[in-house]
């Protein structure tokens, strides 16, 4: 599949010249056309900030709903319709920061999606405040005296509550990125993969020469299965490991332990109510 | 009550603590009543707390139908100490006291009759029998056949095993005994005209004819934070999900409760939530989503009293406004609420098919003490009931905010047709992508909230009015008041005297004004101190409404406070 048939030929992308949105943006591309997944049968679904507007550039389906709130529509939409792809996009303030607890339990709840993070480590959209990830002494319009909050480590939090599929990837380092992402898609589960991506305008700490100088890819022989070492990893913060860092696959997607599709597989909204049902249940109040 | 009642209905009230199982002699006697020819109706107070307390529940029996709520007690079962006190202001010299000595033996004001409740229990096995015998007391008051009452044994307590049931059908055989003792010596004379028809009828809860009506309308996907008193509907829903394909899932929070369902809506399902108060509030930057983006979703608010935590289990109507004005921005919505159990079901069924067609949020208001009273019905109509397919399978051309002469535009959902459906929080173009178009933007409001209210004007379920049409006074309310206010206005049975109910309460509809115009003196029962519902009409139609009579104390509206207030307003007329 031509990564072209992705194209939005009028879009007016909002995004700084040189950000690391437009690498993320051609690599979802490549993903989607290498997967030969059809814009009719994908989702993305996003919040509000830089990251939340990727849907907009994407031929397919979107559900751009509110800020740190994407995670629960993205749930509702695989479990009503399971044959659709949903992928949900956000930065580090949506997902981390107001939309922190849906991150929590939808690890929990494991549907059965994407879940791709923006990880610039600065509020784009609002003009340079501290995020969730945010590391110590950056200072902003906000964080006057710099930042002095412990930064959020994602890969961490998700490793603990056995998250079905852990990564982290560089905007920088497309070729890598994509083969984390086809992973990810290709997972039957939850998945996170944070992305770190420079924010030219409003981090000048974090640079691309930054994140290139402080990350450094997982060892072949890294066991993506043991979870110890997989958390292990996850908590150096010295210089950021790159990869995949755990993978759990046996655990049941939030749609296969949903009653409806224990014996039926259709998506839910094909259904009809069945009145012959409903009358037996109505009539059952007549009795004791 | 005095030796040679011949009333027509009998108020009975049972009071203990939380824990007691007051809740089981409800749900005994509700059925017992209503499988022995009478009419039925039950409501309860009781404290947000797990164990003591003092907690009670009234049970109407009547040879006529009935839908409210009486400050009187003919007959009280005093199971705690605590009681009498707890319902002093509702006693008086008529009201017969029955319980067992230990817990009445301080109480002086009254004449009691005493009887042998835990020592019975004692003798079967310990307190927790108590319940059953107190069941079976008033059973055999009321002559309701024994066989009656060890059916609804039998199937209430078979889960338990068979001992249990042993035990429990003795308890109530112990209670009969003692109840044939109290009839035999006259103490409790009670004659009422059975109609044996009245066992086949429908016995149900306010929530359970919302949650009938919602399985009716389609709905196939509900997600929901626990919050009373919406949880007994999340129950309902949540327990029927595999016969009706219905997807339920407990959100982490508010928040997440209506963000998913609005993707589910998306997605193709018929989605509701059900919620109160401060839960709600937590809700309202979806309920803008779901105006901004124009998928439908289905609310569902039992009211209970604020603000904040207020009183958790007790019942108001404050929450009109919060739904009315709920959400940034300004778009298109729809609030029900109803009085009475087919309105309930006819409109929570209603509710999808509208969502669906609008495109808009729709609410159903309910409250504590709507959603937890229970009472019998002939039946539920299912005859129109119809679920309208409002879907659309998208072109290549699609365009989900296509601008159209109504408002609304074709729903197209993902996956459905070759088209990609493209929905934004932010202002969008007509494909769904962000804009700032000023010009669009401008278009778009009015499509979101002008032209969709235009049509949804036409089609208002309008007020139900009670009584003569040529009357003097008018009687205005809305939602749970409904049985209540019918039963005074009846009562009074005055040519003058009418009762205007509504069940849509937002957008009022178009008779509105005919109705108020006619009347030369208007009154109005509400359950908060604003009267919002009459400023809604006051905003409407710039028509003020002569008298209010608010209750915020957490208490619905009795039958004899209703009557007094009107009574006044007459004579002060």
């Amino acid at each position: 599949m031509d990564p072209k048939i992705f194209d939005m030929e009028n879009a007016d992308v909002a995004w700084c010249p040189g950000c690391g949105n437009f690498s993320i943006l051609s690599t979802v591309k490549k993903v989607l056309a290498e997967l030969e997944i059809n814009p009719e049968d994908l989702v993305l679904v996003s919040g509000i900030g830089q990251a939340g507007k990727l849907p907009h550039y994407v031929k397919s389906n979107v559900f751009n709903g509110l800020h740190g709130r994407s995670l629960p529509p993205a749930t509702g939409i695989k479990a009503v319709n399971p044959e659709l792809t949903v992928i949900d996009v956000s930065g580090d303030g949506c997902m981390y920061g107001e939309g922190g607890n849906h991150f929590i339990h939808t690890i929990r709840r494991n549907p059965n999606i994407t879940n791709i993070v923006h990880n610039n480590m600065v509020y784009g959209l609002t003009k340079g405040q501290a995020s969730p990830t945010t590391r110590a002494n950056f200072k902003s319009n906000l964080q006057v005296e710099g930042v002095f909050l412990e930064p959020f480590n994602p890969l961490s939090v998700a490793i603990a509550l056995k998250a079905s599929f852990v990564a982290r990837a560089f905007s920088g380092d497309m070729d890598q990125t994509k083969e984390i992402l086809k992973k990810a898609i290709k997972h039957k589960g939850y998945a996170l993969v944070d992305i770190f991506q420079p924010c030219v305008t409003f981090n000048k700490v974090n640079t691309f020469e930054w994140f290139r100088e402080n990350t450094y890819y997982l060892e072949d022989t890294h066991d993506p299965s043991n979870i110890g070492e997989a958390f292990q990893r996850a908590m150096e913060t010295d210089k950021y490991p790159l990869g995949i860092f755990y993978v759990n696959n046996d655990k049941k997607t939030f749609e296969e332990n949903l009653a409806v599709y224990n014996k039926n597989k259709s998506p839910v909204y094909k259904r009809k109510v069945d009145l012959n049902k409903l009358e037996t249940l109505i009539n059952s109040k007549r009795s004791i | 009550m005095s030796d040679d009642s011949s009333k027509e209905d009998v108020s009975i009230v049972i009071c203990g603590e939380a824990g007691q199982g007051i809740q089981t002699v409800e749900s005994i006697l509700v059925q017992a009543i209503k499988m022995g020819g009478y009419h039925v109706f039950s409501s309860k107070e009781y404290m947000s707390r797990v164990r003591g307390g003092e907690n009670s529940t009234e049970i109407r029996i009547s040879s006529q139908r009935l839908n409210s709520y009486v400050e009187r007690i003919d007959i009280l079962l005093a199971l705690s100490d605590g009681a009498i006190d707890h319902l002093n202001q509702r006693i008086t010299s008529e009201t017969l006291i029955l319980g067992d000595e230990k817990n009445l033996k301080s109480v002086t004001e009254y004449d009691t009759i005493t009887i042998p409740l835990f020592k019975s229990a004692e003798e079967l096995g310990g307190p927790i029998f108590s319940n059953v015998i107190v069941a079976g007391v008033i059973s055999r008051v009321l002559n309701i056949s024994s066989e009656i009452f060890n059916e609804i044994i039998t199937r209430m307590f078979s889960r338990k095993g068979e001992k249990i049931v042993e035990k429990d059908l003795e308890a109530g055989k112990k209670g009969h005994e003692i109840g044939e003792q109290l009839v035999k010596s006259g103490k409790i004379k009670i004659q009422l005209t059975k109609d044996p028809q009245i066992k086949y009828e429908l016995l149900l809860s306010g929530t359970e004819a919302v949650g009938l009506g919602c399985l009716a309308g389609g709905c196939n996907f509900m997600s929901s934070y626990p919050m009373t008193p919406s949880t007994p509907l999340q129950m309902f829903m949540a327990q029927n999900g595999v016969e009706f394909d219905l997807i339920f899932e407990q959100a982490e929070d508010e928040i997440a409760a209506l963000n998913m369902s609005i993707g589910a809506f998306y997605a193709g399902a018929r989605s509701m939530i059900a919620t109160s108060g401060s839960g709600f509030a937590l809700m309202e930057e979806a309920v803008g989503l779901s105006g901004m983006i124009e998928t439908p979703v289905v609310i569902y608010v039992g009211q209970r009293p604020g603000p904040a935590v207020g009183l958790p289990t007790r019942t108001s109507q404050e929450d009109l406004n919060l739904t009315l004005y709920s959400g940034p921005g300004e778009f298109a919505r729809i609030i029900f609420a109803p009085g009475n159990f087919e309105d309930a079901f006819k409109l929570s069924q209603i509710a999808f098919n509208l969502a669906d067609k609008y495109q808009i949020p729709v609410f159903i208001l309910s409250d504590q003490y709507f959603a937890e009273c229970y009472y019998n019905i002939p039946s539920l109509d299912l005859s129109d009931l119809k679920i309208e397919n409002h879907i659309v399978k998208t072109d290549e051309n699609y365009k989900r905010y296509q601008l159209t002469p109504d408002g609304v535009s074709p729903r197209g959902i993902p996956g459905f047709g070759v088209g990609v459906v493209v929905v934004d929080s932010d202002e969008h173009d007509e494909e769904g992508h962000i804009t700032e178009d000023l010009d669009l933007r401008a278009k778009m409001v009015e499509k979101r909230f002008t032209k969709k209210m235009e049509k949804i004007r036409e089609e208002v379920i309008p007020p139900e009015l009670v009584g003569n049409e040529d009357y003097e006074i008018l009687v205005l309310g809305w939602g749970s008041t409904y049985g209540t206010i019918k039963e005074v206005v009846n009562e009074l049975d005055s040519d003058k005297i009418a009762f205007l109910h509504f069940k849509q309460v937002y957008p009022l509809s178009s008779d509105t004004g005919k109705y108020l115009k006619k009347a030369l003196k208007t009154i109005i029962f509400e359950n908060n101190i604003n009267s919002q519902f009459g400023n809604l009409i006051k905003l409407e139609l710039g028509f003020d409404i002569d008298e209010t009579v608010l209750k915020y104390d957490g208490m619905p509206f009795s039958v004899e406070e209703v009557t007094n207030n009107l009574k006044k307003f007459l004579e002060g007329l």
